[in-house]
């Protein structure tokens, strides 16, 4: 029999592509989750709220959803102070992050899928832009524009998201704040700001990552919930917090989703992810590049 | 009050609702009641592993669906008293507990939690998959009409939950006043600290988790009987998932009172709001109210009124 | 010779690259009163999360009382007459003073004698709230309590669990002079009742006082173990720690 050699090619360039689209649905939770210590599973609520977005202004005007991204941002981020300050106040301060803080981002997951189904239904929804469509053809190897162009620009992200987390203040401040509050508070910098700052721009990224998937696949209200084990897999399999650990464990889990739904059906790609974190949990918590 | 006189005092005032419920000469009293006390059960089992110990469980729907899909699964090869159903299926979703338990049990709750959504998935994904059962498009339950000495099914349906709420609200109770309920409660407090104090915390957190699912399981083994068609897409309901962890979080965690009164409350608010508005409509709204209570009031209703009454006695 | 109460031989434990513990040899005998001093960071509080079983060390050998801790879970070490109280204090606040003494009680306090039914534990949880003089505050709630009385409760509830070996992590931490004074005469009747007590403290005062032997950790090495005059007196301890 004939190895699908074409095939397993175009499976792993195909998960590749998928990886850095995935990488920069992570990036938000590498830093609420990986960094912070906040369990936001809500986090895949607000890319879709994100798509939406990109939808309708799409729809209306006819602008490209990546870069309504982009313009929304600013919109995104004081969202984030915002969702991050009730947090810090109702759950961080009364030390009941455990059950009423996860019970809060759950509450905040499930009110904005039932609120886009009231509002917008269960139909798929898609955008139009000129690169959705077209692939570019490299010998055997097939390259959807559309899967394309959100990979380049999600790596540009997560580089520009690394840069200001090791070469400025603020950044390494964010980096810090984890682990030792009371040296940040003596290098005169308030934790809790830093804290929501580093929030904000964790929901900041969904908005662009939002953009992405609408670009990448239809999308409807229910599609959230399959990012949730995705987002922690990869958190945790990049070693929580370290954002080129994400993108390599993002590109990994790409690829054996896009393997495993063209040799077996795609109905099992949710159960991959999950299975994933399972196996890391199991055998190497620290993740890949583990500390 | 002692454990089986509080059993008693329950199940007498089940009777009494159960006659009630007869006087109104409307079957419909009994099919929503069904539901409400459903949500007592499911409720009450949540908040053993979540009020109780601190660890969230996103994956109800799993655990329910399990118990259903156990009836419909047997009710095809040999048909079963319902009571025997109920263990079965308690006893399959009490294994796969204590089974996720024990995988993900000694790492954080955080990971705890998202193992059970990923159980959800999983289970979802499975039974979609699996024919026998009906797979996606779902299976016919041909239920019976009569039961002696009862007579009307609907009606011995609503009886079985209600003595199922009885005994897991009195299971509750005696956890909570007991050596088991002390070391939950430390667990929640400070895992740490309570291992330091020699309480097994591995151990009670799988008893926690077995006794939550298995309960669960129970909830979901009439369930086929009582819609006369099992699909993934209603045993899966998102509406188990956000009620059940709503329900405690919303009438109170520490006690067994608060998963009932919030059962009872929310279930018939949603009843009538399901008749009245929509379904959506109706679990947006109580998306809303759990938010509302986690950030306004942690110790849910009956917080607030244990609050009002201890004001009320001071001079 | 009696044989010792707990036995560490060799025991190192790092984090990724940083090294907190190396090679740490220590030997308590049943009935001592042992001082542990070393400046913070040096590595004391991880040896007890190690002796516990809080944390697993990668190398070297815990006994207790003959038995090895290996692979002990923590409530098991309890169980087996390790206790602590720890640094900060974690006070189970959702109850009472008296309930958090009663969770011990209730699941490490039967090692010597047969399972205590409920009237005797409500006794033994006013008996210890009263050795610390908590007594009057026994259905009170931790938030509503002061430095001193949280650590205070720490102690209670160590000692709760019925140990043969008691480790004090810095319980004096913050006090006035006759608040230390007072644990301290706590912590020598303790003794004499036949508790073995390691002293983790910075009060030099107190711990000389104390400390029938002394032993200093520096940058996870022990420098130093005997007679507290001698380590005192020793130019490398001077040097690291005291600083002259």
């Amino acid at each position: 029999m004939d190895f699908p050699f074409e095939l397993l090619m175009n499976a792993v360039i195909a998960g590749l592509l998928l990886g850095g689209f995935y990488a920069a649905v992570t990036a938000g939770v590498s830093i609420s989750f990986g960094i912070l210590d906040i369990v936001n599973i809500a986090h895949p609520a607000f890319i879709i709220l994100g798509s939406y977005i990109a939808y309708i202004v799409n729809r209306t005007f006819g602008l490209d959803p990546i870069l309504t991204s982009v313009v929304v941002l600013p919109a995104f981020y004081l969202l984030g102070a915002l969702v991050y300050q009730v947090y810090h106040v109702s759950f961080e301060k009364r030390g009941d992050e455990a059950l009423r803080g996860l019970a809060f981002f759950f509450g905040l997951l499930f009110i904005t899928e039932v609120g886009l189904v009231l509002v917008f239904g269960v139909d798929y929804r898609y955008v139009e832009a000129s690169y959705i469509g077209p692939s570019l053809h490299i010998g055997i190897v097939d390259l959807p524009m559309r899967m394309l162009v959100p990979c380049l620009v999600s790596l540009l992200l997560i580089t520009v998201l690394q840069f200001f987390l090791t070469r400025t203040f603020v950044g390494r401040a964010i980096m810090a704040v984890a682990q030792d509050q009371l040296a940040l508070r003596l290098m005169a910098a308030d934790p809790i700001r830093i804290k929501r700052i580093a929030f904000a721009i964790s929901i900041a990224t969904a908005a662009v990552a939002g953009a992405f998937l609408i670009v990448i696949q239809p999308v409807e209200p229910s599609v959230g919930r399959e990012y949730i084990g995705r987002v922690f897999a990869i958190c945790v399999l990049g070693g929580m917090g370290s954002l080129p650990g994400t993108v390599i464990a993002a590109m990994l889990l790409g690829v054996v989703e896009s393997i495993t739904s063209t040799f077996y059906g795609p109905s099992w790609a949710p159960a991959v992810a999950f299975g994933v974190l399972l196996l890391t949990l199991a055998f190497r918590p620290a993740g890949l590049l583990g500390r | 009050m002692r454990s089986p006189v509080f059993f008693v005092v329950a199940l007498a005032v089940g009777v009494l609702v159960f006659t009630a419920c007869r006087l109104v000469h409307n079957d419909y009293v009994f099919v929503a009641g069904y539901t409400v006390v459903q949500y007592v059960v499911l409720a009450t089992a949540w908040n053993i592993l979540g009020g109780y110990c601190g660890y969230v469980n996103f994956g109800t729907a799993a655990f329910f669906a399990l118990g259903a899909y156990s009836t419909v699964a047997i009710h095809k090869l040999v048909p079963l008293p319902l009571p025997l159903l109920l263990l079965v299926g308690g006893t399959v979703s009490g294994v796969v507990g204590l089974g996720t338990g024990y995988q993900t049990l000694r790492l954080r709750g955080a990971f705890f939690s998202i193992a059970t959504l990923a159980l959800a998935v999983v289970v979802q994904t499975l039974v979609t998959n699996w024919d026998f059962v009906g797979g996606s498009r779902g299976a016919y339950v041909l239920r019976p009409q009569t039961i002696a000495p009862l007579g009307n099914y609907v009606q011995y349906l609503f009886l079985t939950m209600l003595v199922l709420a009885v005994v897991a609200v009195t299971a509750a109770r005696m956890i909570e006043r007991s050596r088991l309920g002390n070391g939950f409660s430390a667990i929640r407090d400070d895992e740490l600290a309570a291992e330091a104090s020699g309480v097994p915390t591995l151990r009670l957190k799988l008893v926690a988790t077995t006794l939550s699912g298995a309960f669960m399981g129970m909830a979901g083994a009439p369930f086929p009987y009582s819609v006369g068609y099992v699909d993934p897409a209603s045993s899966f309901n998102l509406a188990y998932a956000v009620n059940s962890i709503a329900m405690p979080l919303i009438g109170g965690t520490t006690s067994w009172i608060g998963p009932l009164t919030g059962a009872i409350l929310l279930g018939t608010i949603q009843q009538v709001a399901t008749v009245t508005i929509s379904s959506a409509v109706n679990l947006l709204i109580v998306g809303l109210l759990l938010v509302a209570f986690v950030i306004v009031a942690p110790n849910g209703i009956v917080g607030l009124v244990t609050a009002v009454l201890r004001r009320g006695s001071k001079p | 010779m009696t044989r010792p109460l707990l036995q560490v031989n060799n025991l190192s434990k790092r984090f990724g690259g940083f090294v907190a513990l190396e090679s740490i040899d220590l030997t308590v005998a049943p009935g001592e009163r042992l001082g542990l001093i070393g400046p913070n960071g040096s590595g004391k509080s991880t040896l007890v999360n190690c002796l516990c079983g809080t944390l697993r060390n990668e190398t070297g050998t815990v006994t207790f009382d003959g038995a090895p801790l290996e692979g002990l879970a923590t409530h098991q070490r309890t169980r087996l007459g390790i206790a602590r109280s720890f640094q900060l204090p974690r006070p189970f606040v959702s109850m009472t003073l008296a309930d958090n003494i009663r969770v011990p009680l209730l699941y490490a306090g039967g090692r010597t004698k047969p399972q205590l039914g409920t009237a005797a534990i409500d006794q033994r949880c006013a008996e210890l709230l009263g050795l610390v003089g908590l007594a009057a505050k026994a259905a009170q709630w931790p938030r509503d309590l002061t430095q001193v009385e949280m650590r205070k409760l720490e102690l209670a509830r160590a000692l709760a669990a019925d140990p043969k070996l008691l480790i004090a992590d810095e319980a004096m931490a913050g006090l006035s002079h006759s608040e230390v004074e007072d644990i301290l005469t706590l912590l020598v009747r303790l003794n004499e009742n036949g508790i073995t007590i390691i002293l983790i403290e910075h009060i030099m005062r107190a711990v000389m006082s104390f400390s029938e032997r002394l032993v200093v950790l520096v940058s996870g090495r022990k420098i130093a173990d005997g007679p507290p005059l001698e380590v005192i007196a020793d130019s490398q301890v001077e040097r690291a720690y005291l600083g002259h």
